[in-house]
């Protein structure tokens, strides 16, 4: 197996982005740091920026505030990366859908930014945290080099530009 | 010739990079498996350590727009190789191979990493960072005192017994263990909360407090550069602990079996270090500098005076 890619399913840092959630996702997520699930365990590690991360957590609807702010934070990471969305809200907008204040799930948001990104979904209100080891596990073993993931996208440019 | 060939093994293979790297990166895992267990939980697997710098090495690198570039990239690779020639010289010395006055270039290149963080996180031209460096120059000002003094009374507590003059060396320093004197046990345990602000461990990891600052220091870097950020810290994680086992505890006999008593002083450093980690809160800045310049600063004057007193009356306890 390609050494990058080993290293990147063996030690995956997440930042923890909220695009507008009811703070319920975030709880979760939270606990998936705590002794009962430990996801050190797997090498997955919670850091404070973006250009640390390999995975994004992406919870809430994704609001006209917020969709900037989410497409900046996917310009910042340093590739490869993954986006989670999770909860409902992120993956198509949930209850919200329709809202006035609804920029679009996270995915189309992300796609706007960048076509090739690799997006995984969590569905749940709010997902519980072993469905987002659940995600997390699938999502990886779904990377392959074949994808484009781990060799040939690294240096791709993003599309849109920040102004 | 040869000696320029025996130079470049010692620096690169042996007491050096690959050795030092190694050890790290176990010293590293240590840190997060202690961590784990004090918190009830499993840990990170015993590669996880290697796992995270391969990843960071395969990475995309991202430089800022308004950053210095030259200045940017250069200080992980100055603060990188500051560690490395420290953990050279403490481990020649552990090796018996010292001259006089290594004691004050160990000195000088522990300040290395603190520099190469200020000097990265300032070409970074990020507010977050500029926050993170200001702190770490406060910090570097607070502990250098105390620090400076710790080693004063090591020299104290060794000339005594050496030749004149090799009181400055490690080798000869660390054929003795101050610390069973009244003012070397003072003086180390100062030393030993010194090296945790060095270290950037809790209580004093007041530059790249994650909660506050982002990672501060560190907030702009991504990729091979921060890879190379993490090797440094997985690198002091070995020199520094090493560091207080030569000066303080007696060093590390490399002879016969007493290797293991060596082994097991500089684990108890360790995990000292870690302990203190794991059970203290975060200080804040001006906490933290009164608690180095007021407490240990006192604490340490009344150390040197009493190594001076007991070098002057031949009272070897003191």
């Amino acid at each position: 197996m390609d050494w990058k890619l080993w290293a990147l399913k063996k030690s995956i840092w997440v930042f923890h982005v909220n695009a507008g959630a009811c703070n319920n996702c975030d709880i979760e997520i939270v606990n998936l740091l705590t002794p009962k699930f430990d996801v050190e365990r797997f090498g997955i590690k919670l850091v404070g920026s973006p250009r640390h991360a390999d995975a994004l957590l992406v919870t809430g609807v994704g609001t006209r505030q917020a969709a900037k702010r989410v497409q900046e934070v996917y310009r910042q990471t340093s590739k490869p990366c993954v986006v989670f969305c999770m909860g409902a809200c992120a993956c198509g907008m949930g209850i919200f859908e329709g809202g006035y204040h609804v920029a679009g799930p996270i995915d189309s948001i992300i796609h706007e930014v960048d076509p090739n990104a690799i997006i995984a979904y969590v569905p749940g209100c709010p997902p519980k945290p072993q469905a987002m080891i659940m995600g997390v596990v699938k999502a990886l073993a779904a990377l392959q080099p074949k994808e484009k993931y781990a060799t040939e996208r690294v240096g791709q440019a993003v599309l849109a530009n920040p102004g | 010739m040869i000696d320029a060939a025996q130079n470049v093994f010692w620096i690169l293979v042996f007491p050096g990079l690959a050795f030092t790297l190694a050890v790290g990166l176990f010293a590293s895992w240590l840190v997060r498996k202690v961590s784990a267990v004090v918190q009830y939980r499993v840990g990170p697997p015993i590669y996880q350590p290697m796992a995270d710098v391969m990843k960071l090495m395969g990475k995309e690198i991202l430089i800022p727009q308004d950053a210095h570039r030259v200045t940017f990239i250069a200080a992980p690779l100055v603060g990188f190789s500051g560690v490395l020639l420290l953990s050279t010289v403490l481990w020649l010395a552990t090796a018996g191979v010292s001259y006089v006055g290594d004691i004050v270039v160990a000195m000088y290149l522990m300040v290395f990493p603190s520099l190469a963080l200020i000097l990265g996180s300032s070409a970074s031209a990020s507010p977050h960072a500029a926050v993170g460096a200001g702190r770490e120059m406060k910090l570097v000002l607070s502990y250098e005192l105390p620090l400076v003094l710790a080693i004063v009374v090591v020299i104290l507590k060794a000339a005594g017994s050496v030749e004149p003059g090799q009181q400055l060396s490690l080798a000869a320093i660390s054929q003795h263990a101050p610390v069973l004197s009244v003012s070397g046990a003072l003086a180390f345990l100062v030393a030993l909360l010194c090296i945790q602000a060095k270290l950037g461990f809790v209580p004093f990891d007041i530059a790249e407090s994650e909660t506050e600052l982002a990672s501060g220091v560190m907030i702009e870097y991504s990729g091979a550069l921060l890879g190379v950020w993490k090797l440094m810290q997985a690198m002091m994680l070995v020199a520094l602990p090493l560091f207080l086992v030569v000066a303080f505890l007696g060093g590390i006999d490399l002879s016969g079996p007493s290797v293991l008593w060596g082994i097991g002083k500089f684990v108890l450093v360790l995990v000292l270090v870690i302990l203190i980690k794991n059970t203290n809160p975060r200080v804040r800045i001006d906490q933290a500098m009164r608690f180095f310049w007021f407490y240990c600063g006192t604490a340490l004057v009344a150390a040197v005076i009493l190594a001076s007193v007991g070098a002057a009356y031949r009272i070897p306890w003191l």
